[in-house]
């Protein structure tokens, strides 16, 4: 059984309370369709948890078979550092198809961030580090393709169906 | 219940194509360990499958010093498309004929299904199995009990 050897901590993506009884958390790729079809999925629990559920968002680019994955990794880095992770984390998700820079870059304006400061961030790839972190913490702790769940700091190997991610969230929280 | 082979147990030495027109001998390999990746099939439908996060971490397994092998019973037409889908930079061995043979010395077929196990073996530079494990089929074992084993195996040093 494999578990999470990096424990969820300050500096991590976090949206619900911390001491919810039940975290979730997730290791994706923006650019990953897998990713992209979970995300609503992950939205729907989480509305239905409410505040039973603590998620957290980890990068795991896969960056032979996505080209633009690391850049949009970043681009969730360089607005997190602006306050607004979570909207970037779904501006990316809403438009998976479009991850240029120049779409980075639009996203980061329609969120209203400084975006002299993201372009710059950006291109300097200031959270390059943070991310292989991030990389090394999943491949250590058994991540196997994205997406992959940990709740409360096991592997979840059932699949990431509505029903099965609520079962078993609901079976952590009991 | 499975009859993989165990650690202390010297590797089978086979000889398998990698390409149309290559063949790779395991006992070529020695010096330095070996990661043999059995896994059922090319094409599995996921994103980030088995060999494409292996294909992630290969910076890793050669930081450590390791070879590694994937292995399946597909032909050698199949490995090349799926390699190059992938843009896979380790070689896919072809179980192919006779089916599965490597497989099953390695204790890892699935008769009823002709394909093998998910099996993972890491081998010292002497060709002797230090780790195994068999995975539920339909689950993909990740890297890091490989990444334990070849630590294990250089007692954390790392290749010059």
């Amino acid at each position: 059984m494999s578990r999470l050897k990096t424990p969820v901590a300050a500096d991590d993506h976090r949206s619900g309370p911390d001491d919810a009884p039940v975290t979730l958390v997730e290791y994706g790729d923006f650019e990953c369709p897998y990713c992209g079809a979970a995300y609503p999925i992950v939205e729907s629990v989480r509305r239905t948890m409410g505040t039973r559920l603590r998620f957290v968002f980890r990068h795991f680019p896969l960056t032979q078979m996505h080209p633009h994955a690391l850049h949009a990794a970043e681009a969730a880095e360089a607005a997190g550092a602006q306050g607004k992770f979570w909207q970037m984390h779904e501006m990316l998700f809403d438009h998976q198809d479009a991850l240029e820079d120049a779409d980075l870059i639009g996203y980061a304006k329609a969120l209203h961030l400084d975006a002299k400061r993201f372009t710059s961030e950006l291109a300097s790839n200031v959270y390059v580090d943070r991310i292989h972190d991030q990389i090394q913490s999943g491949i250590r702790s058994g991540v196997n393709g994205t997406p992959t769940f940990f709740i409360n700091g096991v592997r979840h190997d059932g699949t990431w169906e509505e029903s099965d991610l609520l079962a078993a969230l609901e079976a952590a929280a009991a | 219940m499975s009859s993989a082979l165990a650690a202390g147990v010297a590797a089978p030495d086979f000889r398998l194509n990698s390409t149309p027109d290559q063949k790779v001998k395991l006992s070529d390999f020695r010096g330095n360990p070996v990661i043999l990746a059995f896994y059922p099939a090319d094409w599995s439908p996921v994103c980030g499958d088995q060999m494409s996060l292996y294909n992630e971490i290969l910076p890793e397994f050669r930081r450590l010093g390791a070879q590694l092998l994937g292995i399946s019973v597909d032909g050698v037409w199949c490995h090349r498309a799926f390699a190059e889908a992938r843009k896979l930079h380790f070689p896919l061995l072809a179980d192919f004929e006779p089916k599965g043979e490597v497989a099953r010395a390695f204790g890892v077929y699935r008769t009823d299904d002709g394909i093998s196990e998910r099996a993972l073996f890491v081998l010292d530079g002497d060709g002797v199995v230090r780790w195994s494990y068999v995975s539920p089929i339909g689950v993909n074992p990740g890297a890091d009990g490989i990444l334990e084993a070849l630590e294990s195996l250089s007692g954390g040093k790392e290749k010059p």
